[in-house]
């Protein structure tokens, strides 16, 4: 009896090890001090791409961070049998494995919005992110910690992408999700919506400024 | 550590396990892909015809509001078709070449209409005519390229043949805000009451004007606005509908000479009865 009772909460004890702090600050850290966009500054091409409108980034920080999260559990699965000569080409393969399932998925079960993001679904496998938390996490770490790490810098990439489509979308088209939000009368009023927003080096300005806002409120990420 | 022989084994086997998820996801995948595109497709056609459907009525208000499927030659006479008889797809009696307009593929007959033109031996292609409820309408499919990819659309006309009552128009990867609009409702709605031929009955297509209709050297009834920022995706619609229409104008002309042929015959009619 009294051994079942230690069983229990050692198991108790295993799923609290499992959240732990440690743990939970992977998930947590690509948010703010780690943010793969504006602290790492990678994956800026689809951060560009598709964020004229809020919905297709939506879906796109979705797809990302399951393929982020899977990728970088697979490759922490396999990181003991992969030879390191051949690693990139093995971590290649996976992330376009997991990117071509996500790209069907979306036609088979949303075939709307796969149609908004056309090929931008495809150009996750060239995201610097993915591959750059495969070959700096997951190669050396445990399969757990691998995929909250990769849930965290997608989820950390979706942010700053919604971020942005939501300031384009909503002075570029004055619609937020599609939805007019701007009234009619601030527009009979002489208000017209902002077309640089819609173009992409409006993207990359409003990134400079999220970079900025975000370095000036945490000093330490300032290089000396 | 890893030895060559490891090396090779292990990428094979990597390959293979990815070859037979990725073959099995599409396998299990594609009726459902299909179903959507073939859905997509109706409501395509249904919109150009004024009438938005929810994906899951698509079928039903399709097989509701279109009768006929036809398939034209470049001559304008009607090669094949298929009449819908309550939901039921028949094939037209005394058809050459009979296939169902909805299951062709414009890309396809476009191909070969260009392989015809360079030589004349081998055989044309047809292209599909979707006609409305009471023959109210017609709707003819458009092929054509964007910026970065194939552009497509429906476009359908009232029975004069002439006046464009709605137009739907797709892209696969047009820039989102920009060429992407085109997809748009405010830029397809402009296309209602537009018309393809001139008051002397030449044929003119419609064009997409950059800095707005106005600017457009002619009757403004043939132009529509461009989309700012999409220069090059609307100059893509321009020469679609030119392109897909000119394989239509022959078809359309016959059909606006049958109608003024019934219409003489019926007012010969009244005439003829008014004098007796």
């Amino acid at each position: 009896m009294s051994q079942e009772k230690e069983r229990l909460e050692n198991k108790g004890g295993g799923w609290k090890e499992w959240f732990s702090a440690k743990n939970m600050k992977l998930l947590t850290r690509p948010f703010g001090a780690d943010n793969p966009i504006t602290v790492q500054v990678l994956g800026i091409c689809s951060a560009l791409a598709v964020t004229a409108k809020m919905q297709p980034a939506l879906v796109m920080a979705i797809s990302v961070v399951v393929v982020t999260g899977f990728a970088n559990l697979i490759i922490s699965l396999l990181r003991n049998t992969i030879p390191p000569r051949i690693r990139i080409i093995v971590q290649l393969t996976v992330i376009a494995t997991l990117v071509i399932l996500v790209d069907q998925t979306l036609k088979a079960v949303a075939y709307e919005v796969s149609r908004q993001l056309s090929v931008f679904v495809g150009l996750i496998i060239t995201n610097c992110i993915v591959m750059g938390r495969l070959e700096a996490f997951a190669m050396a770490n445990k399969p757990w910690p691998s995929f909250l790490d990769g849930v965290g810098n997608g989820a950390g990439y979706g942010l700053i992408l919604i971020i942005v489509a939501f300031i384009r979308e909503f002075f570029g088209s004055g619609t937020v999700f599609g939805y007019k939000v701007i009234p009619p009368s601030f527009y009979e009023a002489g208000y017209t919506d902002n077309g640089l927003f819609i173009l992409p080096p409006m993207a990359l300005i409003v990134l400079g400024v999220i970079i900025w806002i975000h370095r000036s409120m945490n000093r330490n990420l300032i290089e000396k | 550590m890893f030895s060559n022989r490891y090396i090779f084994i292990y990428t094979t086997i990597l390959v293979v396990a990815v070859a037979v998820i990725l073959s099995l996801t599409a396998t299990l995948l594609q009726p459902m892909q299909n179903r959507n595109e073939e859905v997509a497709k109706m409501q395509e056609i249904l919109k150009a015809a004024g009438q938005t459907v929810a994906p899951q009525e698509a079928i039903e208000a399709y097989n509701n509001e279109i009768t006929a499927e036809w398939m034209v030659n470049r001559k304008g006479e009607i090669r094949a078709g298929y009449v819908n008889r309550a939901g039921n797809w028949k094939p037209m009696a005394d058809m050459p070449e009979n296939r169902r307009a909805f299951d062709c593929s414009l890309k396809t007959e476009l191909e070969q209409a260009a392989r015809y033109e360079e030589n004349p031996a081998t055989e044309d292609g047809l292209f599909p005519v979707f006609v409305c409820r009471d023959s109210a309408r017609y709707i003819v499919p458009l092929q054509g390229k964007g910026l970065w990819g194939p552009i497509w659309g429906y476009l359908a006309l009232e029975k004069d043949f002439n006046t464009v009552s709605g137009a739907t128009f797709g892209h696969k990867g047009e820039t989102p805000g920009l060429g992407a609009e085109i997809a748009a409702e405010n830029f397809q709605k402009q296309f209602a009451g537009k018309k393809i031929f001139d008051t002397q009955g030449k044929f003119t297509s419609i064009t997409v004007q950059k800095g707005g209709a106005e600017k457009y050297q002619g009757d403004i009834s043939h132009a529509v606005d461009a989309i700012s920022g999409g220069t090059i995706t609307s100059g893509g619609v321009t020469a679609m509908l030119a392109d897909c229409l000119a394989y239509y104008r022959a078809f359309f002309e016959k059909m606006q000479r049958a109608a003024l042929d019934t219409a003489d015959e019926v007012r010969a009619d009244t005439v003829n009865l008014q004098t007796k």
